[in-house]
């Protein structure tokens, strides 16, 4: 059942692998998400190296994101325009964050900063998830339509706008371009796809058309992680094959049963459940980081 | 048994000036593969005594499997506006990767304080070249080092756990985790009376990577990038699959 991974230089019991990344690709497949942020804490909780537990989940996701994209894609729920702009804003966030992995890596402060950064996104963005999606099933149980609102001030205020006709908008790029480097930081230093940011931020700041959302994102995650398997294969050795490979494997298995679930359930119900599964991973780390740790020191190999 | 059996045979029949220890040990070279659970070596071999006049007296023996030293920088956590975070370091120059050493009694009354420093017996005896902050910090972090190492099994001490037998034969098992440090490797063993080292002898173990586990961490480590165009392939491969799966069904 162990199975020695080279790259990580410990033995793991594989079924517990192939096991959390089929956990991973059920909610993956049910959601919609790509589930790294799930994948990196667990990895490190069952004491994989944070550097090779954040490159090896985004090659993960690379995989994960692929089937979603297609099956999207052949729906005709992917704006290639607006994926464009958000990869172009993803590889300069890569860059930028490999940057800033380093940086804090040298520091001494990367495993706390990845924990505190996922407590808060995490954090804020199941709260407004959970508080969007009580609303709704309050006004549906009322019978009330809500209306969508569009066009942030902010976003609408800025220059050469673009058609994105797929997305049925008339936007400045600079907004896309910017969240796709926002995302692009986070899946470098972090090994997460950055679809949980992403696609709250397309429907309530861009105000995307809800039918291209998914596939768009999922488009872009392709890349950027990519991107970063790219960068952290090349930079720091981290990426380990095996590793990735088994978590692929789950993934495939846990995604299926998830989007099997996922039709059984009403949307609103789905975002709910997500933004739980997000309050309480983030609930459990900020507990990690304020209780007093049973381990007060750590070695950082040679540097 | 039957080649300690033949060397005690030829021990016995030579016999030289000084006291010589020989040794053996049941692996010189420790391949992991993807199986590697951890291993045992066995450390074995005699102590060839001057004209072969064996003493009544039980030798005192040290054995020591040491790893590759390396620079490592500790932290320690402290807690800064409510959260814990790193906060003070100490660089240690020479860790050892891996030390375990077995002895044939207590380390205390075996060997004294002088010759367990100059030979590193004994995890309090290693040399570790701490070199940031003073004093008292240093020696905090010394014992929490220490205490990380040993509860991995990087780090042990095995007291009383080398077997002697009529005073010439001895041997000691020695476990090496799995999450070891590649790279070369000593078996040293002394031999230790009224607590000075009076001979020694080194035998070199290389503990490496093998087959497909060495050949991914040597592609991963001289061809990034094409380890990494094949990593990025892999996924997308396992993808497409999974979408033409979920298609059928």
């Amino acid at each position: 059942m162990t199975l020695y991974l080279p790259i990580a230089e410990l033995s793991v019991n594989w079924i517990v692998i192939v096991g959390l990344g089929a956990l991973v690709g059920f909610l993956s497949g049910m959601f919609g998400v790509g589930g790294g942020f799930l994948t990196t804490p667990l990895l490190i909780f069952y004491g994989i190296p944070p550097a090779v537990a954040v490159a090896s989940s985004a090659t993960q996701i690379t995989g994960s994101s692929v089937s979603g994209a297609l099956a999207y894609w052949r729906r005709g729920g992917v704006d290639f325009k607006m994926g464009g702009v958000l990869v172009a804003g993803g590889f300069i966030g890569a860059a930028l964050g490999s940057v800033l992995f380093r940086w804090l890596q040298q520091l001494g402060q990367i495993d706390v900063t990845i924990n505190l950064v996922y407590v808060l996104l995490l954090g804020t963005v199941g709260g407004l998830m959970l508080r969007e999606s009580l609303a709704t099933m309050r006004r549906t149980a009322r019978g009330v339509v809500p209306a969508r609102h569009r066009h942030n001030p902010f976003i609408a205020a800025l220059p050469w706008k673009m058609r994105f006709y797929k997305s049925g908008l008339y936007i400045s790029p600079l907004a896309p371009l910017a969240l796709g480097a926002i995302v692009g930081i986070l899946t470098v230093s972090l090994g997460v796809g950055g679809g949980f940011i992403m696609v709250p931020a397309m429907i309530y700041l861009l105000g995307m058309s809800t039918n291209t959302v998914l596939g768009t994102s999922l488009f872009q995650i392709i890349f950027v992680t990519a991107a970063t398997t790219m960068l952290h294969s090349v930079e720091s050795q981290t990426v380990d094959i095996i590793l990735a490979g088994l978590l692929l494997i789950g993934g495939v298995i846990g995604a299926q049963l998830g989007v099997r679930a996922a039709q059984r359930l009403s949307p609103v119900r789905l975002r709910l459940g997500l933004a739980l599964i997000l309050l309480a991973v983030a609930i459990r780390l900020a507990i990690g980081l304020t209780l007093r740790p049973a381990e007060l020191f750590s070695i950082f190999g040679p540097a | 048994m039957k080649r300690l059996g033949l060397l005690l045979v030829w021990l016995l029949a030579v016999g030289a000036a000084p006291v010589r220890l020989i040794t053996d040990i049941s692996q010189n070279r420790i391949d992991i593969v993807y199986t590697f659970k951890g291993a045992e070596l066995l450390v074995f071999g005699a102590i060839q005594y001057p004209r072969g006049s064996v003493p009544d007296e039980r030798p005192g023996l040290a054995i020591v499997v040491r790893g590759p030293a390396e620079p490592i920088t500790l932290r320690k956590k402290a807690r800064v506006a409510g959260i814990w975070i790193n906060t003070a370091s100490v660089r240690f120059e020479t860790a050892p990767g891996f030390y375990a050493v077995a002895t044939s009694a207590p380390i205390k009354t075996l060997v004294d304080e002088r010759n367990a420093a100059i030979w590193e017996i004994g995890v309090d005896y290693l040399q570790l070249s701490p070199s940031t902050g003073g004093g008292t910090e240093v020696d905090e972090f010394t014992r929490g080092l220490v205490d990380l190492r040993r509860r991995t099994g990087l780090w042990s001490e095995q007291e009383g756990r080398v077997g002697i037998t009529q005073n010439i034969l001895y041997q000691a098992r020695i476990t090496i985790p799995a999450a070891v440090p590649v790279g070369a490797y000593t078996a040293e063993i002394y031999l230790i009376r009224h607590g000075k080292v009076i001979a020694r002898s080194a035998t070199p173990i290389t503990i490496d990577k093998s087959g497909f586990e060495r050949w991914v961490y040597v592609a991963a480590q001289t061809q990034g990038l094409a380890y990494g165009f094949v990593a990025v392939w892999l996924a997308l491969v396992a993808g497409w699959v999974a979408s033409l799966i979920v298609r059928r069904t």
